[in-house]
């Protein structure tokens, strides 16, 4: 009895994190030597999940700033396409981080915008994001004819931005390297995926990453966070107590905004090198999707943009490997059975178990994954956590309603 | 009373149109062209007769997307996964009229029925999202829309349902027979396919639903008072749900009258974004069947006219710009005109409790 309580202390306690992380690695390491699909944890694979993550993060934090704060931001997308369209221009008039610095601002204007439009005129929070990617599309297009033909590009696409510089760790990104290739069982994919993040990594990508622990210790750690996170909880509560609801909604949507932003930035700056309509494509509604699997906490987030952007990864460096982790999805399916089984929970049980052993009959019937179902993996991924594990999510009680200073 | 309703309904979208063409105008002065000239050549192109029709078309298919929002938002239900509803329903609803030879009125018959039941069946599931599972039906629909784009682009390839013509990396699926095809009547040099009876008939019919049945009561009364609908027996979570089914059948007529009537196919041709849209329209022509028939006429005019705007120098997507302040501007508006009348309601009952209370004293 004693040892089921360790056991269940350990399952209750942030090291799970972890313990997770450790198992699903060694699943993945199995997979490779089962499967000899080696792009699963390679170095490139790591570097390019790291590339695909970050615009997912950045958009995915920016809705958590402002679902938190009790504001649904669907205009995610649209701020990111700002963000996409100043970081290039700009990139390319006056260098890289002068770029990423005009997308803040571009993405706290149509930040402000929405909270304009929401919070002080009070139209629905929907209907406001809807317009407000309809606006950026469009000022974008208008924007794009009127400036990059005439500097060298055309409508579509803005001439190239000079590349922000890259780092490598000396000494040690080389020796994990040599290390990954020996192909040790565990060791090696530990050490490909810590070398693809150290091996000539952008500084922006190590830049952008610090906005995790920043909206951490802010929104959790700081009387700041607090009031935005009680604005989304209780607006009526906090006013009475002498929040001002408006303010901190404001100041948080625009920092959803100038995340967002930077996203867009990220992929057009980083990622390509220069801007190409609709390259954003759906990203802000990716990142949507990260809040709610990561269940509003930072960390989910986090979770859910390193899930979805490895999936983008793999697929467009090897569809072998996307056909190799379904193998994965079969173990998930079985523990997730078997944890229910021990719980009595014989329907979910079941209906795991069968959905496990339909993906496996797939794995063995079919070579490939169809692209066009990893392309819809994190959409798909979404509805099922929403479907099965709605009752598990916490989101901000307030976030989407409507909420006028001193009415009801 | 009545009478100024009237007025401030067609003041608000109307003073929110003349906002957004000044707006355009100062963005079109910055660039350097001249508004005027801008707006003269918009209207000298789009008000050409074939150019008309082809605008009327789409007017039909934007009508029918603003009706299925419409029908959502008596509900308060923001269904978003039009796009999806109705991509997935004309994907179908070719495949379907493809594969079989029936008599015409019947062939067409089929399409369409098929074509509502594939809309309805999509939407429903987020309507059992948001019913069994409390699930806002704006993030499931998001979420359906990318779903029902990928599984049109793999169902589309040459392998499964579609075909490459000779020559063309662009799939389709194959041709409808002619049995299961629309006519279109030759006016002005365009051909006005005949869906625009379709399209009619179902605003008579949102019309008649709202008005006169105890559904539409029933679906009024829910959607402005959730309780007191529940108190007064009214099923709410089912009405939710067949609310959600009925938008997502009607929007899976949007796209039909293009295909019956013009390409006799689908292909990757059929444009994303109907939702938007058809929301948009909902919102300007305040979800009443001739207001979002207005309204649809007004948008497809824009994009019907916009592509001359290319040979006078000015970005197309100048339109679009328009667009995106018109919706803003009109919700803003219908939105301040809402609080001016709450307020002059407070103020009348305010003045009549002084007045009964002072004729009180008085006695």
């Amino acid at each position: 009895m004693s040892t089921v309580n360790r056991v269940k202390d350990i399952l209750r306690s942030p090291a799970r994190l972890y313990l997770v992380a450790g198992l699903a690695l060694a699943a993945l390491s199995l997979i490779q030597i089962w499967t000899g699909a080696n792009d699963i944890t390679s170095d490139g694979a790591s570097g390019a999940t790291l590339r695909f993550s970050i615009p997912l993060l950045m958009a995915g934090l920016g809705g958590l700033w402002s679902e938190r704060a009790g504001v649904i931001n669907i205009g995610l997308e649209g701020m990111m396409i700002v963000g996409t369209w100043m970081g290039a221009w700009f990139g390319f008039k006056s260098g890289p981080w002068v770029g990423m610095l005009a997308a803040a601002i571009g993405g706290i204007i149509a930040g402000l915008l929405h909270a304009l439009l929401t919070v002080r005129i009070g139209i629905d929070q929907a209907v406001s994001g809807l317009a407000i990617n309809l606006l950026a599309y469009g000022t974008t297009r208008f924007l794009s004819g009127v400036y990059f033909p005439p500097a060298g590009g055309d409508i579509l696409t803005s001439p190239y931005v000079k590349p922000i510089a890259l780092f490598t760790v000396p000494w040690l990104s080389p020796h994990l390297i040599s290390l990954e290739h020996k192909h040790y069982f565990f060791i090696s994919d530990l050490a490909g995926i810590i070398a693809g993040l150290i091996t000539r990594t952008s500084w922006a990508s190590l830049l952008l990453m610090m906005a995790l622990p920043l909206t951490i210790w802010i929104l959790w750690r700081t009387k700041f966070g607090l009031r935005v996170r009680f604005s989304g909880e209780n607006p009526v509560a906090s006013e009475s107590l002498g929040v001002n609801v408006y303010r901190t909604r404001f100041i948080a949507i625009a920092v959803s905004g100038a995340l967002a932003g930077l996203g867009g930035a990220y992929i057009s700056v980083v990622s390509t090198g220069h801007y190409l309509e609709n390259q954003t494509a759906g990203r802000g509604y990716i990142g949507l999707a990260t809040v709610i699997f990561g269940n509003w906490k930072p960390m989910g987030v986090f979770a859910g943009a390193v899930l979805f952007g490895w999936t983008d990864a793999l697929r467009i460096r090897q569809s072998d490997s996307v056909h190799a982790t379904l193998l994965a999805v079969v173990a998930i399916a079985v523990i997730v059975a078997l944890i229910k089984l021990y719980q009595k929970k014989f329907k979910v049980a079941i209906i795991s178990l069968v959905c496990g052993s339909l993906v496996l009959f797939y794995f063995f019937a079919q070579k490939v994954v169809p692209d066009e179902f990893v392309t819809f993996f994190p959409n798909l991924t979404t509805i099922i956590v929403l479907a099965f594990l709605s009752q598990r999510l916490r989101p901000p009680a307030m976030a989407g309603a409507p909420y006028r200073k001193g009415e009801e | 009373m009545t009478q100024k309703k009237w007025f401030w309904a067609l003041m608000a979208p109307l003073a929110s149109v003349i906002f957004s063409i000044g707006l355009t105008s100062l963005i079109l002065l910055l660039k350097g062209a001249s508004p005027f000239g801008t707006f003269k050549v918009l209207w000298d192109f789009g008000s050409q007769g074939s150019n008309l029709v082809s605008e009327v078309n789409q007017t039909v298919a934007y009508y029918l997307a603003g009706v299925a929002a419409a029908i959502g938002f008596k509900m308060l239900l923001f269904n978003i996964g039009i796009d999806g509803q109705y991509r997935l329903a004309v994907f179908f609803a070719a495949v379907v009229g493809a594969q079989v030879h029936l008599p015409p009125v019947l062939h067409v018959l089929l399409i369409m029925t098929t074509a509502v039941v594939v809309g309805a069946l999509w939407a429903s599931i987020a309507g059992y999202l948001k019913v069994k599972r409390n699930i806002s039906e704006v993030i499931s629909n998001i979420m359906l829309n990318t779903i029902a784009s990928g599984l049109i682009t793999y169902l589309l390839q040459p392998t499964r349902l579609g075909y490459n013509l000779p020559g063309s990396n662009n799939s389709q699926t194959p041709p409808v027979p002619k049995s299961g095809w629309l006519p279109s009547f030759h006016i002005a040099g365009g051909n006005l396919y005949s869906y625009i009876f379709v399209a009619i008939a179902i605003g008579a019919l949102y019309w008649v639903l709202l008005n006169r049945s105890v559904f539409g009561f029933n679906l009024r009364a829910t959607g402005m008072s959730f309780r007191a609908a529940r108190a007064s027996g009214i099923n709410a979570p089912r009405m939710i749900f067949i609310t959600m089914a009925i938008s997502g059948g009607i929007a899976g007529l949007t796209g039909i009258g293009e295909m019956m009537g013009n390409t006799h196919n689908y292909s990757l041709s059929f444009p994303n974004g109907y939702a938007l849209t058809g929301l948009a329209l909902a919102l300007i022509g305040r979800s009443s069947p001739i207001g979002i028939a207005f309204a649809a006429f007004f948008w497809s005019f824009l994009e019907g006219a916009a592509p001359a705007l290319d040979l006078y120098g000015v970005p197309v997507e100048i339109v679009t710009v328009m667009q995106a302040i018109i919706i803003i501007s009109t919700v803003v508006s219908y939105e301040l005109v809402k609080r001016i009348n709450l307020l002059q309601q407070q103020r009348l009952v305010g003045a009549a409790a002084v007045e009964s209370t002072t004729k009180e004293a008085v006695k």
